[in-house]
């Protein structure tokens, strides 16, 4: 595939590599620059490996320090930056270009307070996500953003992306679940928002950072609630014979009052390549399946389920199966969350991530179909129903060009269909170098011009994270 | 003084242009009953959002409802009420501290951010703020956000403009997520507690898996002569049954609490919420914004400095609320939060105190020049509420 374009290299840049890379091992302990072509070679690319480029160099620095004097000197230089969590983007937003210096956190991996009076921990940017909770656990608290990614990816790319997951009904995202960060600017100069306390002053840049991608400077820590984990906790399987039953059962639990902490849902296609894979015991004689899943004590859990399954039945539910053991719930979740994994196994797939108003659930089910069957392909959906959330998987043959641009042509028609149903391009994988240039479909001009003067107060030179979130063409400085 | 009161955004476009260059500023007015928050406006002409209102979308399955601007907020509340929805975050109502009248407007809560108790466990307005559209200082229409929950497209100027007090723009529409009300709630009281024991109390609860909705605590002489420490269940009635006695079990160190419910449950969070214990005198109040186990700590070290200083805690003790005597000290309640972090608010004070003393707290210097350059991308020729958070900006 090369239909996404990437500005073209900066000659000058390329000519002043050897001065460039001299500069930056001044500024950094030995062992943390890495020049040769086969360590630079991990850094082409992150999870959208249809796209790669060899970037300059890779800095892995340890400390905000380094990371500031780095950054300062690309700014003074004039040298592009690509900040990089885990690399796990899955559009592409940690992808390098060859003018550029990648900024990885990975080295800078720790837990470095957990305060469970005050249910904060704070952590550094390459932290992985999974590792948050991990440190808590033991007393009972987890951190709630839970991307499928969790074992990989890091907090810094998470904040970069503000990473969702399956259990954002009831516990928000990393917007709504990050306190504080520490983050360095381009020039160099660090700084402080929130921390322990509630609200930051002024106006709300920890916000803004959320999802910022990359643009406007780079995190190195930051401080995250931790919550305390629910007495226990139950995934169900409920099989129905059509998606739109699936789909009316959804908006008939939230309408009777009911937040179960996920609602997750897979159509007939991805049950089958999720069960094959994975053996959770999924039923296989139905059109669609919701894993709903309810928290507290076995009582509540108890009371809870019996009203969802209440509403289940009324909409033609024909199999409810609960997890009997902590092994079989696991085995529940195991299917759904590795669902990207066992898609791959049969066929290569690309990932969208559009979320639509519920309301248009079966509409854009039955359009996605007709979409994807248009160009000769097939499509498995998994999305988190409770927030509209989905992640169609197109499948295809990646060493068959035509087919790989049908694939990403078929893509990109479902996220403006996204669109026109009132929804958006990306509800938690951002926008990266793949949507880049469908913003225009959801943003006027001067949405786009009021974000895009935004982002040029931290760096109106665009050099942080250059290629990405905005289209190459009109792009406003000041 | 002029007051605009556009109909349409394409009016209030037109207003926003025809005052670009003429160096008459504006300042913004929803229902009237939060103007006294901030730095005193210094704008000669006003922009009302009173002719944008009503709501523009509800889908109750999606759990997503939209307004104008200029909604009542009692509107809103009516209209989820009756579909047993709710705003999420509890946005205070000010007109008890600051003695206004008139009706509180949706944007208002958008764009200075306002919640109450819920905030500590459900987030604050900002956290269920999805879409705003506004009109910048060039007279543009913007949109960001919108109506899904899920959203990372683009930059977040929704999280901006939500506490930015009207200096990045008009705004004529927002979104908000809702919630289902709860079926049944019910407050479990401790009293006696010192701040200490009170805010402990309300740390281990917060901190357990009974999941308070509220939790705040009043020292002895505001709602009574007892100090009171109170937590808030929402849940299903059986739900709540068992976690009130789970809770009693956990926190029995600190004695047995009763059981409020009904007016007496409710009325004691609406005081909490609107700092009613305040209303009615003259003195200064803030609020301070710091870890819970620190909200304490400043609370005693501002009382040794101020005599004759009150407060409360609420946010499980992250939220002070602080009443001193209008000529008090406004440094010591920032000197005492130096060691400490977090932040303070001055939220009521004579004019001339508020444009004297800095009213949000002082940032470093990068981020002042970061919030400089923020107002500047929205609003270049300084149109909109000249100087309401920081002079100058």
């Amino acid at each position: 595939m090369s239909a996404i374009a990437f500005p073209t290299p900066d000659a000058g840049i390329l000519a002043r590599r050897e001065q460039i890379l001299a500069g930056l091992s001044a500024l950094v302990s030995p062992g943390a620059l890495i020049t040769s072509d086969d360590e630079r070679r991990p850094y082409e690319t992150d999870a959208l490996t249809a796209y790669r480029r060899m970037p300059l160099a890779v800095v892995l620095p340890s400390t905000t320090e380094e990371v500031a004097a780095v950054l300062r000197y690309c700014g003074d230089q004039g040298v592009p930056v690509i900040p990089r969590g885990s690399g796990t983007s899955l559009s592409g937003g940690a992808i390098p270009q060859e003018d550029a210096v990648v900024i990885g956190v990975s080295k800078m991996s720790r837990i470095l307070e957990i305060d469970y009076a005050n249910r904060v921990a704070r952590v550094q940017a390459g932290v992985t996500n999974l590792a948050v909770t991990g440190a808590v656990s033991a007393e009972g608290f987890f951190y709630a953003p839970d991307p499928s990614s969790q074992l990989a990816c890091s907090i810094g790319g998470n904040i970069g992306m503000n990473s969702g997951g399956a259990h954002c009904l009831k516990y928000g995202v990393t917007t709504n679940n990050v306190l504080g960060v520490k983050m360095v600017m381009l020039d160099g100069s660090i700084v402080e928002i929130g921390g322990g306390h509630l609200d930051s002053p002024g106006y709300d840049l920890l916000g803004l950072m959320n999802g910022s991608e990359g643009q406007l400077g780079i995190i190195t820590e930051a401080t995250v609630r931790i919550l305390r984990s629910a007495e226990g906790a139950r995934p169900v399987l409920f099989g129905f014979p059509t998606s739109e039953q699936a789909g009316a059962a959804v908006a008939a639990i939230i309408g009777a009052g009911i937040i179960p902490v996920a609602m997750e849902f897979m159509d007939k296609p991805a049950i089958e390549i999720c069960e094959a894979f994975a053996k959770a015991g999924y039923p296989m004689d139905c059109g669609a399946l919701l894993i709903i899943e309810v928290e507290g004590s076995d009582d509540e859990m108890d009371a809870q389920l019996a009203r969802i399954v209440a509403i289940a039945r009324e909409h033609g539910v024909t199999t409810v199966k609960e997890s009997k053991s902590a092994m079989e719930a696991a085995a529940i979740w195991k299917g759904r969350k590795s669902a990207f994994g066992a898609t791959g196994r049969i066929a290569d797939y690309i990932c969208m991530d559009g979320t639509i108003p519920t309301g248009q659930l079966p509409y854009v089910l039955k359009r996605m179909d007709e979409i994807v069957k248009g160009y000769g392909l097939r499509v498995a959906n998994v999305f988190h129903a409770g927030d509209g959330n989905l992640h169609p998987l197109i499948l295809y043959n990646c060493n068959d060009p035509v087919e790989a641009q049908k694939a990403e042509d078929a893509g990109m028609d479902i996220l403006k269909l996204c669109v026109e149903v009132g929804g958006c391009l990306t509800g938690e994988h951002g926008v990266g170098i793949e949507k880049r240039d469908l913003m225009t479909f959801q943003f006027n001009p001067e949405d786009l011009a009021q974000q895009m003067r935004v982002r040029a107060v931290f760096d109106e030179r665009w050099l942080l994270n250059p290629a990405k979130v905005f289209p190459l063409e009109g792009r406003v400085a000041a | 003084m002029t007051i605009h009161t556009p109909t349409t955004e394409a009016q209030a476009c037109a207003v926003v242009k025809s005052v670009i260059g003429s160096a008459t500023p504006l300042s913004i007015r929803g229902g009237g009953t939060r103007a006294g928050l901030g730095r005193p406006a210094q704008a000669a002409s006003t922009i009302s959002s009173a002719g944008l209102s009503g709501i523009t979308l509800y889908e109750p399955a999606e759990m997503v409802i939209a307004a104008r601007a200029g909604t009542p907020l009692a509107l809103v509340q009516e209209t989820l009420a009756d579909r047993g929805q709710m705003l999420p975050f509890e946005p205070m109502d000010h007109r008890a501290l600051f003695g206004s009248e008139g009706e509180p407007t949706i944007g208002a809560i958008a764009a200075c951010n306002i919640s109450g108790p819920r905030r500590v466990n459900a987030g604050a307005a900002r956290d269920s703020l999805i879409g705003v559209r506004l009109i910048n200082g060039r007279g543009e229409m913007i949109k960001s956000g919108g109506r899904v929950m899920k959203n990372v497209t683009g930059l977040d100027l929704v999280k901006l403009v939500s506490g930015s007090h009207g200096t990045l723009g008009f705004l004529t529409e927002v979104t908000f997520r809702v919630l289902p009300k709860p079926a049944a709630i019910a407050t479990l009281q401790w009293r006696g507690l010192s701040d200490v024991q009170g805010v402990a109390l309300l740390s281990q609860a917060l901190g357990s898996p009974f999941e308070p909705m509220a939790a705040a605590h009043l020292p002895a002489g505001l709602a009574g002569d007892e100090a009171l420490t109170l937590l808030r269940l929402e849940n299903f009635p059986d739900s709540i049954e068992y976690r009130a006695g789970e809770l009693a079990l956990l926190l029995g160190e600190y004695g047995v609490p009763d059981r409020l419910e009904g007016e007496h449950s409710a009325g004691l969070w609406r005081d909490v919420r609107d700092a009613t214990f305040f209303a009615g005198t003259n003195e200064a109040v803030w609020r301070l914004s710091l870890k819970p186990t620190d909200g304490p700590k400043a609370a005693t070290a501002i009382g040794r400095m101020l005599p004759g200083a009150r407060w409360f805690y609420d946010w499980g003790g992250g939220l002070v609320w602080l009443a001193m005597p209008v000529d008090g000290d406004a440094a010591a309640v920032r000197t005492a939060l130096k060691p400490l972090g977090g932040h303070a608010t001055l939220v009521r004070a004579p004019d001339a105190v508020r444009a004297a003393v800095d009213v949000f707290q002082p940032l470093a210097e990068p981020l002042m020049r970061v919030t400089a350059g923020i107002k500047k991308s929205f609003d270049p020729d300084g149109i909109f509420e000249p100087g309401r958070m920081y002079a100058g900006i």
